[in-house]
């Protein structure tokens, strides 16, 4: 695999970033985008622009066409069952709050109770503490262990008669943990529990199967995987979306409308209301596509070949200490620099050409189990090389050398 | 942009070596800022006498460089003024950040113009502004006796 290749397919790293290369090491917020999938949107709008479904046009033929061949890739992409199980949002934040409105409806009453981690991104903490705030549940944080790794034990103990959902990130946005989800749903369902699965990290830099997993829901968002910004994908099965009322109202949701009834379109339509994001979805089909082209298993050797060659470098520099030392670690690297507050870090660090991001990263739960207020994170994504870590590396030691740190 | 301008060394070692940490002995305002982006946080301790001189002025906080030595500097310069001087100070130092304008006080002697406008280098870099405006915006909401808290979203 020639990752120069790959790297040339990114038209923004031939732009300079105050006058120095760009080393952009903050893909898990989010990833830049192949020439094929800009170019897929500037396509789009310029010959083939209609919207989809209704109308019967030539145009409108292609796009809902092209729009359904997303959908079936994005099902062969996680492998679901059935391509209606893909529904798309406007992100994986939009899918999570799609679940917790239509399910929480649905089954969770006062005194009920979900499971989440601490973990967690706030997009998969707030929609459920809607349901805390609106429908009095309780929610119960499964506890990390020092290394960053959820305490299996403590969440098998958390679930009580009155657990109604799991809800649990894949892979942590700050720590790196690879969450071993396949094991936490098993426990789950065998006390009928369903689990949610964040996939917003996972979805681009592991392989992900949901039908080997099991999970109820699995959310993410097209912008994180090499795709355009507006789209997200929720997966659920199927008996779930037949099931759960439907989310956001309007046209193209519906079957029949009537002064007295309304029914709802079959899935996915159920839960795709008015005018989606048309372009976004068909160019998202090329973010598949040039996924697909490296194959997931090289990209995850070459993410997991660049983040241990980050770490063992990174842990060699003086007063730097990485946040967490999971089990199973992707390409997720925070850090804090002692005597040097991460924003401090992330202004030098952009001074020459390296972005990074600082702050806690959503994540203030976790933040505050670590006893921090912010870290700084580089994150890997399939375009950076060891010569990108070699710069994120000069960049702390000159961040060192301008607080004269010994 | 140059490093060099927003980190100088009275930035630095400001922001090493913090003034006046702490609550001040019998203060009568304070107020909490807080800055959601990055979750830097400051409260200002104010002690006023009855003619509302600055008898006293504290802070406690976490933060960046940027945000401890503007918090450090402002304690320094603001402690001993009146009302009025203070005031004025606070507008110099907003507007300098805002639409780089000088310094002109008369009441503040050359050694502390300087520190004031080691923190100029700040609007070069617009996301670093908040951090050096969040501890004055507070100063004013507990000069102002106001009970809520600054958020840097909320103001300008």
């Amino acid at each position: 695999m020639d990752i120069n290749k790959i790297k040339s397919q990114f038209p923004i790293f031939s732009r300079k970033i105050n006058g120095k290369t760009l080393v952009y090491l903050d893909s898990s917020n989010s990833s830049q985008k192949p020439l094929s999938v800009i170019n897929k949107l500037n396509d789009f709008y310029k010959n083939e622009f209609s919207n989809i479904g209704r109308s019967i046009n030539s145009l409108a033929v292609n796009a809902t066409n092209k729009f359904e061949e997303t959908r079936l890739s994005v099902k062969n992409f996680i492998n679901a069952k059935a391509k209606e199980e893909i529904i798309f949002t406007k992100n994986a934040t939009e899918a999570i709050n799609l679940v917790a409105t239509t399910f929480g409806k649905q089954n969770v009453s006062e005194g009920d109770e979900i499971i989440i981690s601490e973990l967690e991104h706030h997009s998969n903490y707030v929609p459920w503490h809607f349901l805390r705030e609106n429908n009095k549940a309780i929610i119960k944080f499964a506890p990390i262990n020092e290394g960053g790794d959820i305490i299996i034990s403590k969440l098998k103990e958390l679930i009580t008669t009155k657990t109604k959902i799991i809800a649990v990130t894949h892979l942590s946005n700050v720590t790196g943990s690879i969450v071993p989800v396949k094991e936490i749903i098993e426990i789950a369902h065998k006390k009928n529990i369903p689990v949610l699965v964040d996939g917003c990290q996972s979805a681009p830099h592991i392989s992900v199967d949901v039908s080997d997993l099991d999970c109820d829901f699995y959310a993410f968002s097209a912008h994180k995987a090499y795709g355009p910004t507006g789209v997200g994908v929720l997966y659920a099965k199927k008996k779930w979306l037949e099931k759960l009322p439907p989310y956001v109202g309007g046209g193209a949701m519906i079957s029949e409308v009537k002064k007295d009834k309304i029914t709802y379109a079959p899935i996915p339509e159920k839960y795709e209301a008015g005018t989606m994001p048309t372009a976004e979805v068909i160019a998202f089909n090329e973010s598949i596509k040039f996924i697909n082209s490296i194959g997931i298993k090289n990209l995850m050797e070459h993410e997991k070949e660049i983040t241990d060659y980050a770490l063992e470098k990174i842990r060699k520099i003086n007063s730097v200490k990485i946040i967490g030392n999971p089990k199973n670690k992707a390409g997720v690297i925070a850090f804090t620099i002692k005597g040097v507050h991460p924003h401090d870090i992330a202004t030098i660090l952009d001074e020459d050409g390296v972005a990074i991001r600082a702050g806690h990263h959503c994540c203030q739960i976790l933040h505050e189990k670590l006893n921090l207020v912010a870290t700084a994170r580089a994150s890997v994504g399939i375009y950076n090389t060891k010569d990108d870590i070699d710069m994120l590396c000069k960049a702390i030691e000159n961040c060192r050398k301008i607080f004269d740190l010994k | 942009m140059d490093l060099k301008q927003l980190y100088q060394d009275i930035i630095l070692e400001h922001g090493k070596s913090p003034r006046n940490l702490g609550k001040c002995e019998g203060y009568n305002y304070d107020a909490k800022g807080y800055n959601p982006l990055c979750g830097d946080k400051v409260h200002v301790f104010l002690k006023l006498d009855n003619k509302k001189k600055v008898k006293g002025l504290t802070f406690e906080g976490e933060g960046c460089a940027i945000s401890l030595a503007s918090a450090s500097i402002m304690t320094e310069l603001v402690k001993g003024k009146s009302f009025k001087e203070t005031k004025e100070i606070m507008a110099a130092f907003l507007n300098m950040i805002k639409n780089n304008s000088e310094i002109q006080i008369n009441f503040l002697d050359d050694d502390q113009k300087t520190k004031l406008m080691s923190l100029s280098g700040v609007k070069q870099f617009p996301m670093r502004v908040k951090c050096a405006t969040l501890s004055w915006h507070t100063l004013v909401s507990a000069m102002e006796g106001k009970k809520r808290e600054i958020n840097t979203e909320a103001t300008d």
